[in-house]
Formats: structure tokens, C-alpha cells, sequence
């Protein structure tokens, strides 16, 4: 079974149709790239997947790990394993990371029916992860993303994934606004996480960070459709001959 | 799959959890306002001559205020005409407990309390707080006296300081909020039952927090307490005031007045948990809380803080104040205040300098759900003496939903150069990003919002001492509960 399955998905926004007939697998274990120009629907995907209200499914069928995931709400499908790393991610002044964090881990805890992390629980475990990702201690008390840099906040995005340790992991555009060392940190990091049994959707404009995440396959979206597909290679071809030719050389790939 | 909207209805219908009714027999007098009731209350609670004629004087000038302008009409709020000749004046247990004993109080006033998570026997009660309880006009309790004695701190309900402490009551009773000042600053000093005293004495740190738990229970009555807080030089006091009431479908007037007083060196924190019943989600019945709360720093070097978390009342209409008179004090006003449905507040400070190097600081946090109507409304007046007063403004309204509605009115004055103003304000929605972000993470919408709004307070709350600022973030969360759709 695959670990998510997506049959023929259209999506709109404010009416506007995005997503045209997307068809996508993905099974555990695997690293999928996702490329396409601006505004061609990667982050309404991701959106759609993570079930944000604000966007209309209107076509199609989504399964996660065997279960409808249309019929699931946010808070549920991210207890089901589902994480999304924002491509903006979002600051709540007066709310600190610690905190934010822990009561997330325990919401998907007590949703299945584990008992809460206290403190003592979760600080170790924590420290650790934040070291992993060579991250300053002193952000944990800081307010959620707030007066964080822009590779802050991405490094913040891969540290609660790590800490979630969800069975998909889509990562929107997690490499923008990333120095190099910090674009080799946030690798490893997503490194570290690969696991036979989780599978993850990386959206990316960049060859840069597949050559450090090597991505099982690349799939290029183009106006609400996967254009074309391949392997590793699709992505160096993208990078010299741009996105004009993927989309003229539109082909029907298998699934 | 339930969608957020569901999950808020079904939390919408929950009621308010403190709105029952205590079955006890009281002892009041007729409805109406009028001279002669004002001698039968004072006559009631057995005082000296120079309350009563304190009493008729502002009797007196509330009819007259009541003749020339009415009520004030200034603030940002829908008023239905009160009837204050409908009113009683005066309701108490009637079997008056003898204020000794806490053994004496009427068990089914304990059982009030108990059920409202106030336990009055003090071997239940934290240790770290003195409890005095109002139950409608009357104070039932006052707990851990002796101990406070031995400190030469007084901490009586305001009846006993009057028989006991009349020289101090003589001496500071509408010495910072007159009878003049207001219409209902005016009919509180007429009608005023009960409330609680504190006098702490030169160089003393009180050792715990002193609290008063104030409970309207008797149907067409108001609720006019009183309380006066003297700190002596050098003293250090840490008050406490909570309030809850039953339901009921008519409106009931809340008319308070507080007044505090620092001397030199000295220092009061005075935290409010405002709970009162806000009426139901049409906006029918609730308590009309209409308070004056103003503190004097006469001293040098004194302090006052205030810290209201605001989130019940139909109406609330207060603004606790700081009268900056000694050089180099210091005045605070942290404020939370929520309507949700249909409730008003217009609510905020006023910083009045006039000693030297004096500073306030000023931080409202207003959140409006539902068709709530929230107003700020902060004066600082720095007068020509106040040579280097310091004034920081930090003023932040956060919206959920689009049927409710947040307003500013900053008022100030400035008459001498040296001054320092500066002043923040913003207004922010819950965003749906903020929300999506939360839920992404695995959070249920409701404790996304509380957690959204409890972020937003923080620097309220953590002006509020510990046990009071956890409750403090529970109210927040079951005042929200049903206001986001
Ligand atoms: N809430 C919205 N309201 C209106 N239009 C929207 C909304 N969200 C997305 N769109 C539109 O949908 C299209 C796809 O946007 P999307 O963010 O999915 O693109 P993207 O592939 O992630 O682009 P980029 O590479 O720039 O991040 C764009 O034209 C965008 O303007
Ligand atoms: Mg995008």
C-alpha cells in the first residue's frame, strides 16, 4: 500500500481552479522532488494536502496510509502523521517555542491515546534534536518564529518535524533564504530522518539541495499537473535547460 | 469529519460555569433610594455619626448629579436606563455570622464558596493567600486575621475597620476618589454595605497576598462595595480580587469604588479577576460593572500597580488609576479585557503626574469575539511640576471574527518639556494562518485560539502572581470557547 496516493485532484482557491487533474504516488521510504514554475500550484498542493480550509478540492481522491485524507481536517491529518514545513512560517508572539512544541507532540499524543510529555520528558530529547541542527539554545524560550531570521525559521520547521517524526514529511520550499552551511544543516538534518518508513514531498526550485537530499524522484508541475517525471537526473536537465522544455515535452508517465 | 465551525457551535452552547443560585435567607431592605434608607443602612451596620452624615452629604450630591447631568454619557457604550429606585440597597445573610469564626458563617455560604473554588476554611486554603469573602452586601469571612495581627497588618471587611480603625477610615475614606468625583463614584459613597480594609503598617511586608472574593447572589440588588488599601512607609502589600455572580436575566449593577494609598517608599499590587456574569449570547441579563479604582502615590519613591483581567460583565466601564504626586513614584496598568457576544467594556487608565521624575507605564491587551465591543480609553496628564516624567503607552487590540469591534481613545496632556511619551499601538485579526499553522502541528482550533490569545496576553499575565495568573488563562479559554466561526 502506498503511503500516499493521489488519483486525478483538482483544487480551487477564491474559485479559481489550481490544481488540474494531479496524479501523484508516493511510498514509504521514498524521496520525492517536486519543481515547476512560480504560481503553478506547488504550495496549494502542499496546502491541500495539510487540508487548509481555505482550499477547494473539488475533484478526486487522496489516500494517506490507506485513509481518505479529504475527509480529514487539519488537526487530523497532522496526527495521522502529516507534517508540512511552511514555505512562511508563521510567528505566535507570546508563545514559546518549548511550549508550542511540547503541546503540539502532546495533541498528537493524546490523539492516540499516548500519555502527555511533561517537562523532564521532553527537554532531553529537545536539546538534542536542536543540536542536531546546530541551533542556539536560547530559541527555545523565544516566541514562535517571531524576530527570527529567515534560515531560523526554516531550521525551526525541520527541528518540530524532527520532533513530530511524522510518516510524511512535505517540505515547501524549505532550502529558500538558506546560507550554504545552513542549506548542508537542514540537509542532514532531513537526512537523518529518512526512514524506511516515512516518505517525503520536497518542493524546490534548486538542484542545490538535491545534491544534498538525493531525491528518489523529480516531478516537475506545471500549471496544476505534473508535467513530467524522472528521476534525479530530471532535475539537472531542468536546471540547464529550464522549465520551458519540460513543458514541451509533456509526457504521460506511469504511476 | 467535524469542521472547525461544528466544533465552536458545540462550544458555544456551554454556559457559564459559576451561575447558580445560593438558597439562604437575607435580610434587606425595601427597594428605592432615599434619605431614609441611608439612615436605615448605617443605622443596620451600627456606625458613628460621621459616616452617616458622610453617606447624606453624597446622597445629596448624586441627586443632584442625577437632577443636572444623569449618568456619564462620554463612554463608548449602550447603556439601558437604569431604575435605581428598583433597586435594594442592602442585602445580607441573615444570620449575620459573628466575624470571628469562619466555624459561624452559614454553611450554605461555605458551600458557595467551596463550589466556586474559594474554600474559606483555612486549612484548605494555600497557605500564601488571606481570603475575605463579600456575599452580596456583606463580608462573611476574612481568613488568616490572626496571623496578619501579629504583623500589626489589618485585613477586616470594611464594616469592622469602621467600628474598630474609625480614625483610619476618618482619615482616608474619599481621600482619593471623593464623593464629587463621579455619578457612581457619588451613589457608591451613599450606598456603600461593605468590602474590605487593609492597613499595612510602616516597614512591613505583608507575608501573603491578600485577597477578596466578592459574590452577588440576591436577586434586584446592586452590589456596592468599597475598598481602601493603605500602605504605611516602607510597606508592601500584594491584593487580590476576584468576582463572580449567578445568572440571571436582568441586569445588575456592579457600582464599586477602590481606593489606594502609598506612603512614602511604599509599594501596592492590586491584581483584579473580573468574572462577573456577562449575560447570554443575545446579550440578555449580566452585571453592569461600573467601577472606580484609583490609587495615590503620596509618597516619594512609591508604587502602584494595577492588573485586571477583564472577561465578564454585560457592561464594564473602569479605568484604575495612578495619581503620581510624590517625586520619583512609579504607576502601572496591565490590562486584559475580553467581550465575546454581546458584552461592552470601555475600560483603561489614567496617569496623572505631578511629583518629579515620576513614570507609568501602561500595557491593554483588548480582544474582541463574537459581537463584543471593546474600547480603550488611557489619559496621562503630565502637569508643569512633573519636571522628567516618563510615560510609556503600549496599547494592542486583537480581533476574532468580523462582527466585533476594537477602539482606542488616547487622551494626552503634556505641560511641561521635559516629559517622555511614547506610545505603541496595534490591531491584529487571529489570523487563519495562525490558526492553520497551529492545527497543522495537531492542536484542536479552540486550544489554537486560547493559545493564540494566551500568547497575546503574556505580558499581562505574567504581571499577575502565579495562582492567579493560571486561573487567569483558563477563564480566557472558557470566556473564548464558541468565538471562532
Ligand atoms: N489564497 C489564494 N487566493 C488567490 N489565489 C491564490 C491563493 N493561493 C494561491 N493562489 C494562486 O494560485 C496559484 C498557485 O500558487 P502556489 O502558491 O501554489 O504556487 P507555487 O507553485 O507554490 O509558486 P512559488 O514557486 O512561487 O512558491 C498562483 O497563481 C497564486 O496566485
Ligand atoms: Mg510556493
Amino acid at each position: 500500500m502506498a503511503l500516499l496516493e493521489i488519483q486525478n485532484l483538482h483544487a480551487s482557491v477564491n474559485g479559481h481552479e489550481i490544481l488540474k487533474g494531479l496524479d501523484l504516488t508516493v511510498n514509504a521510504g521514498e524521496v520525492h522532488s517536486i519543481m515547476g514554475p512560480n504560481g503553478s500550484g506547488k504550495s496549494t498542493l502542499a496546502a491541500v494536502l495539510a487540508r487548509r480550509e481555505t482550499y477547494e478540492v473539488t475533484q478526486g481522491r487522496v489516500l494517506f496510509d490507506g485513509k481518505d485524507l479529504l475527509e480529514m481536517d487539519p488537526e487530523e491529518a497532522a496526527c495521522e502523521g502529516l507534517f508540512l514545513a511552511f514555505q512562511y512560517p508563521v510567528e505566535i508572539p507570546g508563545i514559546s517555542n518549548a511550549y508550542f512544541l511540547r503541546s503540539a507532540m502532546n495533541a498528537v499524543r493524546k490523539y492516540h491515546g499516548e500519555d502527555e510529555l511533561d517537562a523532564m520528558d521532553f527537554l532531553p530529547l529537545y536539546k538534542e534534536r536542536m543540536k542536531l541542527l546546530e541551533m542556539d539554545e536560547q530559541l527555545m524560550n523565544r516566541s514562535v518564529n517571531e524576530g527570527f531570521s529567515g534560515g531560523e525559521k526554516k531550521r525551526n520547521e525541520i527541528l518540530q518535524m524532527a520532533m513530530l517524526e511524522p510518516k510524511l514529511a512535505i517540505l515547501d520550499e524549505t532550502d529558500s533564504g538558506l546560507d550554504i552551511d545552513a542549506l548542508r544543516i537542514v540537509a542532514n538534518g532531513v537526512n537523518a530522518m529518512r526512514s524506511p518508513k516515512r516518505g517525503f514531498l520536497v518542493i524546490t526550485h534548486y538542484q542545490r539541495l538535491l545534491n544534498y537530499i538525493a531525491p528518489d524522484f523529480v516531478h516537475v508541475l506545471v500549471d496544476g499537473k505534473i508535467a513530467r517525471s524522472g528521476g534525479p537526473e530530471l532535475a539537472l536537465e531542468l536546471e540547464a535547460k529550464g522549465y520551458g522544455w519540460a513543458e514541451e515535452n509533456e509526457q504521460v508517465l506511469p504511476a | 469529519m467535524s469542521s472547525s465551525v461544528d466544533t465552536i457551535r458545540s462550544l458555544a452552547e456551554q454556559e457559564y460555569k459559576w451561575g447558580f443560585v445560593t438558597q439562604i435567607d437575607e435580610d434587606r431592605v425595601p427597594k428605592g433610594l432615599n434619605e431614609d434608607i441611608i439612615r436605615l443602612i448605617s443605622a443596620r451596620k451600627n456606625e458613628p455619626q460621621f459616616m452617616l452624615e458622610w453617606r447624606l452629604n453624597a446622597l445629596r450630591h448624586w441627586f443632584k448629579m442625577a437632577r443636572e447631568e444623569g449618568a456619564p454619557k462620554w463612554a463608548n457604550l449602550k447603556i439601558a436606563p437604569i431604575d435605581y429606585q428598583a433597586i435594594s440597597y442592602y442585602s445580607a445573610p441573615k444570620q449575620r455570622p459573628k466575624l470571628e469564626s469562619i466555624e459561624d458563617v452559614d454553611p450554605e455560604i461555605l458551600r458557595t464558596y467551596e463550589k466556586l473554588g474559594i474554600p474559606l476554611d483555612e486549612q484548605k486554603r494555600l497557605s500564601g493567600v488571606a481570603v475575605d469573602a463579600v456575599f452580596d452586601s456583606v463580608s462573611v469571612a476574612t481568613t488568616f486575621k490572626g496571623k496578619l495581627a501579629e504583623m500589626g497588618v489589618i485585613f477586616c471587611s470594611f464594616s469592622e475597620a469602621v467600628q474598630k480603625h474609625p480614625e483610619l477610615v476618618k482619615k482616608y475614606l474619599g481621600s482619593v476618589v471623593p464623593h464629587t468625583d463621579n455619578f457612581y463614584a457619588a451613589l457608591n459613597a451613599a450606598v456603600f454595605t461593605d468590602g474590605s480594609f487593609v492597613y499595612v503598617p510602616k516597614g512591613v511586608r505583608c507575608p501573603m497576598e491578600l485577597s477578596t472574593y466578592f459574590r452577588i447572589n440576591a436577586a434586584e440588588t446592586g452590589q456596592f462595595e468599597r475598598t481602601l488599601i493603605v500602605a504605611d512607609e516602607g510597606a508592601y502589600v500584594s491584593y487580590l480580587e476576584g468576582c463572580t455572580a449567578p445568572i440571571r436575566d436582568e441586569n445588575q449593577l456592579h457600582a464599586a469604588v477602590v481606593e489606594l494609598v502609598a506612603l512614602d517608599n511604599a509599594q501596592i499590587k492590586y491584581s483584579t479577576v473580573q468574572n462577573w456574569y456577562p449575560g447570554d449570547k443575545e446579550g440578555r441579563g449580566g452585571i453592569y460593572n461600573f467601577v472606580t479604582k484609583r490609587g495615590k502615590c503620596l509618597g516619594v519613591n512609591s508604587k502602584i500597580s494595577w492588573t485586571q483581567v477583564e472577561t465578564g460583565s454585560a457592561i464594564t466601564w473602569k479605568y484604575p488609576s495612578c495619581i503620581l504626586q510624590g517625586d520619583n513614584s512609579v504607576g502601572e496598568f496591565y490590562s486584559v479585557a475580553l467581550t465575546n457576544n454581546r458584552q461592552q467594556a470601555d475600560t483603561g487608565t489614567k496617569m496623572i503626574h505631578i511629583g518629579k521624575n515620576t513614570r507609568s507605564t501602561i500595557v491593554s491587551k483588548g480582544i474582541s469575539a463574537g459581537f463584543g465591543q471593546n474600547t480603550y480609553r488611557g489619559q496621562v496628564k503630565i502637569l508643569k511640576s512633573a519636571v522628567g516624567a516618563r510615560n510609556y503607552t503600549q496599547c494592542d487590540s486583537l480581533l476574532i471574527g468580523d462582527k466585533c469591534g476594537a477602539h482606542t481613545f488616547p487622551y494626552i496632556e503634556v505641560r511641561n518639556a521635559t516629559a517622555r511619551m511614547e506610545h505603541e499601538a496595534s490591531t491584529s485579526k487571529i489570523g487563519e494562518n495562525q490558526l492553520f499553522y497551529l492545527r497543522q502541528r495537531g492542536m484542536k482550533t479552540e486550544d489554537a485560539v486560547s493559545m493564540i490569545v494566551n500568547g497575546f496576553c503574556k505580558t499581562v499575565f505574567k504581571e499577575l502572581p502565579m495562582e492567579f495568573a493560571v486561573e487567569a488563562q483558563k477563564l480566557l479559554g472558557v470566556s473564548l470557547e464558541g468565538s471562532v466561526g
